[in-house]
């Protein structure tokens, strides 16, 4: 039983580490878009294996949603009919370098310190929906309507944004 | 397992007779016949349209991006086909066991897009690409009132499992949960032994019907279907974002918009339309419900519910190649309009009457 789900965790996460590695080294920015995809299709497959279908789900939904609009960016940027194509290249390696490291460390001591076996296990029946939304509404209200009002300062201020016209351009 | 056992020869099957029944249909509505040399009454025209598809030359245009316009048809094909492992086939055979069946669905239909711009942009061409784009546009759009009318529904039913919901929708709910006459508890008409079609979610909650017709109009556009077949509208952008696409390869693109239609159609006759549940109710000791959906697991069980799931989605397919030789394509501009102007508030204000109804069925 451990080996079956030991198998396509490790393919699943052989592949993400894969596609993640296509977007740090492409030059075709629609090339990194897609294997973004990809990368998110791999990580809502280890959520799956991992039991946590409604965050696997979400996964797909949220950044699917949003890759959507980052590729159409991507076609716009890239047009290859018009011009020869945006190349991408690297900038800001040595910071890069800095903040992946220090992250890397950070989650790894993390990692490190968690006592696994004083986690509790949860039997797999058990109604996953159900249970986030009341946890949602109980343990974790606050955080949960402070995202809430983020999205709605987000969506106020891009309409505002996108609104806006100078005079130059008005009609 | 049902995906691969049922749902892809279903599928295969589905695209040679639907496509055969887009051609009939649209030829009756113009006064004419439609084809009628192959087999009989034309029946094996798509059958001989496959065999030259298949020998055709799998041409790829010098200038497109070999890689990318090579996968882009499978993988269209393979999210679509993705959606299909979570319907139900019938009482006592569920598709994929997952509690968030429906929250996958909607996931499934959005993408799609990936793939179809991946073949808009690999095309290299202006025509494949305006396509490409128009999709991404008209799928953000439709996206945000399709998920309002689909949760109206998850709000009534209290679950996102598909079989849930269908259970719930008709006799077998007896025992599980009691259905009254129009959700209305204070009326004090207890339908659940009833069953038939007065059980349905759009009876069950009459104001579901209002949230069907969105789901409808959406479905046609999130399956890129006419009057919102602007990805692919041929008499302005040649065939769309599969332009350049010939052969295995194009017919591949055609069977996943058939079985997005045939999905969508799933989708909607199980969240509305009483899924696998007989639409003939009880009446006093003809027990018509009884009789035409048999008990959970028995052979006439899956005989019943697999007829009235199958016969109601390929209802609904017809009824969507009826409306697309009916009515016009609609404007980029329209289109825009009728999904956040018209449709998302519609959705929205429907969304509220549900969850008021939700307070009356308990």
């Amino acid at each position: 039983m451990v080996v079956l789900i030991e198998i396509p965790f490790y393919i699943f996460s052989g592949l993400a580490i894969l596609f993640a590695g296509v977007i740090l080294f492409t030059k075709n920015l629609l090339y990194g878009a897609f294997s973004l995809v990809g990368t998110f299709l791999c990580v809502a497959a280890i959520y799956v294996l991992a039991q946590a279908e409604f965050v696997a789900v979400t996964q797909l939904m949220v950044y699917v949603g949003g890759i959507v609009v980052l590729l159409i960016f991507g076609v716009m940027l890239t047009n290859k009919i018009t011009d020869k194509g945006i190349i991408t290249s690297s900038y800001n390696r040595f910071l890069g370098a800095i903040i992946a490291i220090s992250l890397f460390v950070v989650l790894f001591y993390g990692i490190l310190k968690i006592n696994f076996g004083a986690v509790k296990g949860q039997s797999a029946d058990m109604n996953n929906v159900n249970q986030i939304g009341v946890e949602l509404l109980t343990e974790y209200l606050l955080p949960f309507e402070i995202a809430a009002v983020v999205l709605l300062i987000a969506l106020i201020g891009s309409s505002v944004i996108s609104g806006y016209k100078t005079k130059e351009t008005d009609e | 397992m049902s995906t691969i056992l049922f749902f892809l020869p279903f599928l295969l099957l589905f695209a040679v007779l639907a496509i055969y029944a887009e051609r009939k249909v649209s030829a009756f509505i113009q006064d004419r016949y439609g084809p009628m040399e192959v087999g009989y009454y034309g029946i094996l025209q798509t059958v001989a349209d496959l065999v030259k598809l298949l020998q055709k030359e799998d041409i790829v245009p010098t200038k497109a991006d070999r890689k990318l316009f090579l996968i882009a048809p499978i993988l269209v094909f393979t999210f679509v086909f993705a959606g299909f492992a979570v319907v139900p086939v019938t009482s006592g055979w569920e598709g994929a066991p997952i509690q968030t069946g429906v929250f996958f669905l909607l996931a499934i239909v959005s993408l799609d897009t990936i793939g179809i711009i991946m073949a808009g942009w690999a095309s290299n061409n202006k025509y494949s690409l305006f396509g490409a784009m128009r999709s991404a546009a008209q799928i953000i759009s439709y996206e945000v009132p399709l998920t309002l009318s689909v949760l109206s529904v998850v709000m009534i039913s209290q679950t996102l499992d598909l079989q849930q919901i269908s259970i719930q929708q008709g006799v077998h709910a007896v025992g599980q949960e009691t259905n009254y006459l129009f959700g209305i508890k204070a009326l004090g008409i207890d339908v659940t032994e009833i069953g038939g079609f007065l059980t349905w979610n759009v009876f069950r909650v009459p104001i579901l019907f209002i949230t069907w017709i969105i789901f409808f109009i959406t479905s046609l556009a999130e399956s890129n279907r006419a009057p919102f077949d602007l990805p692919e509208a041929e008499s302005e952008l040649v065939a769309g974002f599969q332009t350049e696409y010939s052969g295995f390869r194009w017919s591949l693109l055609m069977l996943a918009e058939y079985g997005m239609m045939l999905l969508v159609s799933f989708l909607g006759v199980i969240l509305f339309l009483g899924s696998w549940n007989s639409p003939l109710p009880n009446i006093g000791s003809v027990r018509l419900a009884d009789w035409t959906t048999g008990e959970i697991g028995t052979l006439s069980g899956h005989l019943w519910s697999a007829f009235w799931l199958i016969a109601k989605a390929l209802l609904m397919v017809l009824i969507q190649i009826w409306v697309r030789w009916t009515y016009p394509r609609i404007r980029i501009d329209q289109l825009m309009s009728v999904g956040w102007k018209y449709l998302t508030p519609i959705a929205l204000f429907v969304l509220l009457i549900a969850a008021v109804w939700r307070l009356f069925m308990i």
